[in-house]
C-alpha cells in the first residue's frame, strides 16, 4: 500500500504557477526526496501535502486520508518538521515537547516517558530543562524533529531539514533520519537541495524544477540514464569555433555539453577519454587550463534533466543586483 | 471542541508568563504612573490664584467686601487678594498674566448700595483655564450672595432652601481614576498578549508548528484569548487593590467586593482580549499593532468616562463610548470601588460586555485563517 498518493497537484500564486500537476506516490517505509532548487515549489508542494495550503487543483492522499476532503485525518497521521524553526525559543526543550504531545492528545501516563525517550534519542536528554532561545541550529533541528515525532506518525515529511547546519549537524540529521526508518519502518519524505543528502539518504528521488517533475527514479538508475558512467570536466584557453564537435568524437565519449566556461564530457571510460584529450589539445594547440574526471552524480542528473546545474538554477532564483555595480 | 488542546495553549502562555514577568510590569507600570500622577494633579482645589481688587470707592461698604475677599485669602485659600489703585494697571496685569482676575468696585457702589440701585461689583476673569476661572467666579459670587443677605433674618423665612445630601464621602480624583486605570492595564495585556505577542508569534513562524497539529481554529482562537484573559485578569486584580491603597479605597479587602471586582475584571479582561484578537486576526506586519497602539489607546479610554463624564461628551463621542468596552468596564469598577454597590450596580454592564465578548470571539473564528 502506498503512504502517500500524489495525483496531479497544482497550486497557482495569480499568474505563477508555483507547482504544476506533479503526480507520484511513495510506498510505506520508503525514504523518497524531493530534490531541486531553492524556488522550484518543493515547500508548496510539501505545504499542499500536510494541509498548510489548500491546492489550486489536484489532490493527494496521506495514509488513506484525502487533503483536501480529511485534513483532520492527515494531521494526526503526519510528523510534520517545517524548514523554518516552529519550536518557542520562549520555552524549555520539555515544555516544546509537552505542549504538543497535549496539542496532539496524547495520553497523560505514557507521556513523560515518551517525551523523554525522544529527547534522548535525539541527544538533547542533557538540555532539557534549557531554553529553547540558547540552542544552535542544529539542537534546535534536532529538538523539531524530536517534537516532530512527540505522537508516533508512521509518515515524516521533512522540509529541507539540514539547511543552514554546520557539517557535523548534518551528518547527525541522516543519521537520525536513518535510525528511524530502521527502528520504526516510517514512511520519510523530504525536500532537499543537497545533491549528496539525495544520494545518501533517499531510495528514490523526485527531481522538480519549476513546479515541475522533471525525473522520478532510484539514485542509482538516475545516474545510469546519464550517458556515460564519468564525467571529464576541463577548461580550455584558445579552443577553435568547431572545438565542441571535435571533443565529441574522443575516445568513449557519449556526450559533450557546454556551460560557464566549463566543458562537461560524459564517457564510458573517463581515463581514457582524458588521454585522447589531452592529445588532441596539442595537435590542436589548445591549452588545457584544467582538467579533472569524476564518477556520474546527482549534479550530473540534474543537468540532464533539466538542462542546467543545480547550482545555477539556485542562483537564478536570487535577486539580481549586477546592474547596481556598473 | 477539545479542552485539552484549549489547555495546552494555555499551559504554553502561563508559562511563558511566569517566566517573565515584563509583561505583567509593563501591563501596570504606566496604568499606576498615570492613575498617581493624573489624579493628584487633576484631583486637587485651586489655591492662591491671584486676584487684583481696585477698590474706586473706599467706602465703608467697599471696605466690608474687601475684608470678606481677604477672608478666602487666609480661609479655603482660593485666591489671594493684591490692591491696584489702577484699573488699567490691574486689567494689564491681567492679559499679562500676573493676576488671574481684577474685582473692580465703582466709584458708585455705595451709593447705589444704599439707594437700593443693583449695585455692581465687576469681576473680569482670565477664561483661557477654565478649571481656574470657575473656581474663581464660584468664590466670588458665593461673597457677593452672602452680601445680599439681610442683616436681620425673619423668624419664618419664606425663602426657598436647597439641602444638598451627598450619599458617598468625598471621592478625590485620583479614586475616581482608579476605575480607567484598572481598564488601561488590561488594555495593555491585551494589546500586547492579544496583539503584539499574537503577531510576532505568526512572524516567527511558530504558528505553522500549531497548525501543523489536528487543532481546529475554534480551539486555537479559545485557548489565545482564554490565556489572554487569565493574564488580564491577573493584572486587572493586582492593579485594583495596589491603586486601590493608594488611593484610599475603604475596606478594599471585602470579600464579596473583591468576588464582584473579579468577575467584572474577568468579562473586562475576555473582552478586550477577544476585541484585540479580532482587529488583530488577518495581521502578519508586526509593526501594525505597535503602530495603531496609541491610536485605539486614545479611541477606548478617554471616550469611556475614565476621566470626564460621558454626558459632557458631543453626539459623536458618545456613540463611541455606546460601542467602547471600556465605558462598561469604567461604569461597573466605579460603582465597585466608589460606591461599593452589589450586584445590581454591575450586572448590566457585566452582560453587555459578555454579549459583546461573544460577537468578538465568533468574528475571530470565523475570520481565523486555518491555512498559511
Amino acid at each position: 500500500m502506498n503512504a502517500i498518493e500524489v495525483d496531479h497537484l497544482t497550486k497557482k500564486f495569480g499568474d505563477l504557477v508555483a507547482v504544476d500537476e506533479i503526480s507520484f506516490q511513495v510506498a510505506e517505509g520508503e525514504i523518497f526526496g524531493l530534490l531541486g532548487p531553492n524556488g522550484a515549489g518543493k515547500t508548496t508542494l510539501i505545504r499542499m501535502m500536510t494541509t498548510l495550503t489548500v491546492p489550486t487543483s489536484g489532490t493527494a492522499r496521506i495514509a488513506g486520508h484525502d487533503i483536501r476532503t480529511d485534513a483532520d485525518g492527515v494531521r494526526n497521521a503526519i510528523g510534520v518538521i517545517p524548514q523554518a524553526f516552529t519550536s518557542d525559543p520562549e520555552l524549555t526543550a520539555q515544555e516544546n515537547m509537552l505542549v504538543h504531545a497535549k496539542l496532539y492528545g496524547v495520553a497523560g501516563a505514557t507521556r513523560a516517558q515518551l517525551i523523554t525517550d525522544l529527547l534522548e534519542s535525539v541527544d538533547l536528554i542533557k538540555f532539557r530543562d534549557a531554553l529553547v532561545r540558547t540552542f544552535s541550529g542544529g539542537m534546535r533541528r534536532r529538538l523539531e524533529i524530536a517534537r516532530g515525532l512527540v505522537h508516533s506518525p508512521k509518515t515524516l515529511f521533512l522540509d529541507e531539514p539540514t539547511t543552514g547546519l554546520d557539517p557535523v549537524s548534518r551528518t547527525n540529521v541522516w543519521e537520525m533520519i536513518r535510525t528511524l526508518r530502521k527502528k520504526s519502518e516510517m514512511t520519510i519524505l523530504l525536500t532537499t537541495h543537497y545533491m549528496d543528502e539525495a544520494d545518501k539518504l533517499c531510495d528514490r528521488i523526485a527531481i522538480v524544477d519549476h513546479g515541475k517533475l522533471a525525473a522520478l527514479d532510484t539514485p542509482t538508475h538516475l545516474k545510469d540514464n546519464v550517458p556515460g558512467t564519468d564525467t571529464v570536466e576541463a577548461e580550455f584557453e584558445g579552443a577553435p569555433s568547431d572545438w565542441i564537435a571535435q571533443l565529441q568524437t574522443l575516445s568513449h565519449a557519449a556526450g559533450v555539453t557546454q556551460g560557464d566556461g566549463v566543458v562537461h564530457i560524459a564517457s564510458n571510460n573517463g581515463p581514457a577519454t582524458v588521454a585522447a584529450l589531452m592529445d588532441l589539445a596539442r595537435a590542436r594547440k589548445v591549452t588545457v587550463r584544467k582538467v579533472s574526471v569524476t564518477s556520474t552524480t546527482l549534479d550530473d542528473v540534474f543537468l540532464h534533466y533539466t538542462g542546467r546545474e543545480l547550482r545555477d538554477a539556485s542562483h537564478q532564483v536570487g535577486l539580481d543586483v549586477s546592474h547596481l555595480y556598473k | 471542541m477539545k479542552l485539552y488542546r484549549v489547555g495546552a495553549l494555555v499551559e504554553r502562555d502561563m508559562r511563558k508568563f511566569f517566566r517573565s514577568p515584563a509583561l505583567m510590569m509593563v501591563s501596570m507600570v504606566f496604568p499606576l504612573v498615570q492613575l498617581i500622577v493624573l489624579g493628584y494633579a487633576f484631583g486637587g482645589k485651586i489655591k492662591s490664584a491671584t486676584v487684583a481688587v481696585v477698590d474706586q470707592d473706599h467706602s465703608v461698604e467697599s471696605r466690608r467686601l474687601r475684608e470678606m475677599f481677604n477672608g478666602i485669602s487666609v480661609g479655603p485659600k482660593t485666591f489671594r487678594v493684591v490692591d491696584y489703585d489702577s484699573l488699567p494697571k490691574a486689567l494689564g496685569d491681567l492679559r499679562a498674566g500676573f493676576v488671574r482676575g481684577v474685582i473692580q468696585i465703582p466709584y458708585d457702589f455705595s451709593r447705589r448700595y444704599f439707594q437700593h440701585d443693583r449695585p455692581q461689583v465687576a469681576f473680569t476673569e482670565d477664561n483661557t483655564d477654565q478649571f481656574t476661572s470657575t473656581s474663581l467666579q464660584a468664590s466670588v459670587q458665593q461673597m457677593v450672595s452672602s452680601m445680599n443677605e439681610p442683616l436681620v433674618t425673619p423668624r419664618l423665612d419664606s425663602q426657598i432652601q436647597l439641602e444638598t445630601v451627598e450619599m458617598y464621602p468625598y471621592v478625590e480624583y485620583a479614586k475616581f481614576l482608579l476605575a480607567g486605570t484598572t481598564s488601561m492595564s488590561i488594555f495593555i495585556v491585551a494589546m500586547i498578549g492579544g496583539g503584539i505577542t499574537f503577531i510576532d508569534d505568526k512572524s516567527r513562524g511558530l504558528h505553522e508548528g500549531y497548525l501543523l497539529t489536528p487543532i481546529h481554529k475554534s480551539e486555537l482562537v479559545t485557548g489565545l484569548i482564554a490565556a489572554g484573559a487569565i493574564k488580564g485578569l491577573m493584572a486587572g486584580m493586582v492593579l485594583t487593590i495596589i491603586g486601590g491603597l493608594i488611593v484610599g479605597i475603604p475596606r478594599i479587602w471585602d470579600p464579596v467586593r473583591l468576588m464582584y471586582l473579579v468577575l467584572v475584571v474577568l468579562v473586562a479582561s475576555i473582552a478586550m482580549i477577544s476585541f484585540m484578537f479580532l482587529v488583530m486576526v488577518r495581521v502578519d506586519d508586526p509593526l501594525v499593532p505597535r503602530a495603531i497602539f496609541g491610536v485605539l489607546n486614545t479611541l477606548l479610554f478617554f471616550p469611556s468616562g475614565a476621566v470626564y463624564p460621558v454626558e459632557g461628551f458631543p453626539w459623536w463621542l458618545r456613540w463611541i463610548s455606546i460601542v467602547d468596552p471600556f465605558t462598561y468596564t469604567v461604569n461597573a469598577l466605579q460603582n465597585l470601588t466608589l460606591k461599593n454597590t452589589g450586584i445590581e450596580g454591575i450586572y448590566k454592564d457585566v452582560l453587555i460586555l459578555c454579549g459583546f465578548s461573544v460577537v468578538m470571539i465568533t468574528g475571530s473564528i470565523l475570520l481565523f485563517k486555518r491555512q498559511l
